[in-house]
């Protein structure tokens, strides 16, 4: 064995553990900072926390586009919901006068608010685009009351790491990480170009986070819950998406 | 064609090469590695492609577009979705979610590759010595002459045979800064949170739809160089250049030219 040969040995002896070191502090670092996806598992892992880590760090505080009112489309697509249940057309006859969201888990003061309560909070609204992972897109004014608003309301904990949220609608519940559930965009709406949100949009209630694609919109919001894992949810996934074979970050 | 260019492989530090300085090297090992995985990358890139389009084979101009909307073109192919109007009276199975995940995996890999291919082509100066053509060679008269033997399937031979030719060079550089830029720009500007970091990715493209439509002909484009490239391997003799590209070295006694 030669000089050379042996020292390249040993020099590819160490990059190799430079790198597997490397590797595992980035995993280290990517945990604490919250930059590992709750769908991390699994042979796509690898890439849901490679684009979840790049674009948290890339987008913690960035706004989602606004438009111009000129620019709101004529005839927005409501997308195909499941058949309404009995709860629902019971709610929707009494005109939603009796939804109501709970909001619990890591919370000081775990509360219900009809949805007359939820308008008499400061609204806000915002031009933006919602986009389908399928392709297709429209825009819309969207009115609301800021998640965050509502979750200074109950006062989360500081070890609060996601929001959970549940539609009416068993099969379909969603998470965000608190970098959307505090984000100024992220609503909880009831209304649609200055109407009352519609059935087909997810009216009364629907979670309204313009930098996550469609699917992360759930409609038919009744209930939050403040946690600092999500295990404990479903089949530990982050969200009903990743369940059926989406992703839980739908920032792409 | 008598420029006098440098053996592809020249720009190997032979250290680095297990080719004997006798036979020259077609392909240095960073090209070959590179190959590869973006050959592997194309093809999973290609079909979840298709998958993903297949749910709304719809294309539009402009910032939106849906069903609602006039299409600028639509492809007449079924859909995954039922309340697309294809005017087939069926819908494919649902496809998207693992077609999703896996695109976006293996684009990570393709522009990691990229990424290596890039430092490692201005490192070893394999864009200037490989693939710029010379000031000599850029003139109509040269295309012209580069184009008629290649309607003459005229084989390269000799020293010919061991550099890119005219029409090669123009068409890598474009595959490689044109098409493979433009395809990640316009897969990017369909983030709706990269275009909240980034929001003139997707402006300048004239909107959302606009940017998805341009990704489709981005991808047709690469198919169909695709399509030519393979073309030309197999009028060149697919054993040799193939094995060039994997082992470097063309095969000398199995040349057919």
């Amino acid at each position: 064995m030669t000089d050379l040969s042996r020292r390249k040995m040993i020099l590819t002896g160490l990059a190799a553990t430079a790198g597997v070191s490397g590797l595992g502090v980035a995993a280290r670092l990517a945990e604490k900072y919250g930059l590992v996806p709750p769908d991390h598992g699994g042979i796509y892992g690898p890439g849901e926390t490679l684009t979840y880590a790049a674009q948290r760090l890339l987008t913690r505080h960035s706004l989602a586009r606004e438009f111009s009112p000129s620019q709101i489309s004529k005839r927005p697509f409501a997308n195909e919901i499941s058949p309404l249940s009995d709860d629902f057309k019971r709610l929707q006859a009494g005109r939603f006068a009796d939804w109501q969201l709970s909001v619990d888990g890591m919370v000081d003061r775990p509360a219900s608010f009809s949805l007359a309560q939820l308008k008499s909070y400061p609204s806000r609204s915002h031009i933006t685009e919602l986009a389908c992972e399928e392709g297709w897109s429209y825009i819309a004014e969207w009115t609301g009351v800021p998640l965050s608003h509502v979750l200074n309301l109950v006062g989360i904990r500081p070890q609060a790491r996601y929001v959970a949220y549940f539609s009416i609608d068993p099969d379909w519940w969603d998470s965000m990480d608190m970098a959307d559930a505090l984000h100024p965009q992220t609503f909880l709406a009831y209304g649609m170009n200055g109407e009352d949100l519609a059935v087909g949009n997810g009216g009364p209630l629907r979670m309204r986070l313009p930098r996550q694609l469609g699917y992360k919109n759930v409609k038919f919001i009744t209930r939050l819950t403040v946690t600092d894992n999500l295990r404990g949810f479903g089949k530990g996934l982050g969200s009903a998406a990743p369940e059926a074979g989406y992703a839980w970050y739908a920032g792409i | 064609m008598g420029s006098a260019q440098a053996p592809i492989g020249a720009c190997v530090p032979s250290s680095a090469s297990a080719v004997p300085a006798t036979v020259p090297s077609r392909h240095s090992v960073f090209v070959r590695v590179t190959h590869w995985i973006t050959t592997l990358c194309f093809f999973v890139l290609l079909v979840t492609g298709i998958e993903i389009l297949v749910s709304h084979p719809r294309f539009y101009w402009g910032e939106t577009g849906n069903v609602l909307t006039t299409p600028l073109f639509q492809l007449p192919i079924p859909s995954s979705r039922a309340l697309v109007p294809t005017g087939y009276g069926y819908v494919l199975p649902d496809q998207n979610g693992w077609s999703r995940a896996l695109h976006f995996q293996v684009a990570w890999l393709a522009v990691l590759t990229g990424l290596v291919y890039g430092i490692c082509g201005l490192f070893t100066g394999h864009f200037w010595k490989n693939l710029l053509p010379s000031k000599a060679d850029l003139s109509w008269r040269e295309l012209l002459n580069t184009l008629a033997s290649h309607l003459r399937f005229e084989r390269p031979t000799g020293a010919e045979a061991m550099s890119y030719n005219l029409l090669q060079r123009l068409a890598y550089l474009f595959v490689i800064f044109v098409l493979f830029p433009l395809i990640i720009w316009t897969g990017l500007a369909m983030s709706p949170a990269f275009v909240s970091a980034v929001p003139a990715s997707v402006t300048l493209l004239g909107g959302r739809q606009s940017a998805r439509t341009i990704h489709f002909f981005a991808s047709l484009a690469l198919v169909l160089f695709l399509l030519v490239h393979v073309a030309m391997v197999l009028l060149a003799g697919f054993g040799s250049r193939t094995g060039a590209m994997i082992t470097g070295r063309m095969g000398t006694h199995k040349e057919r030219t």
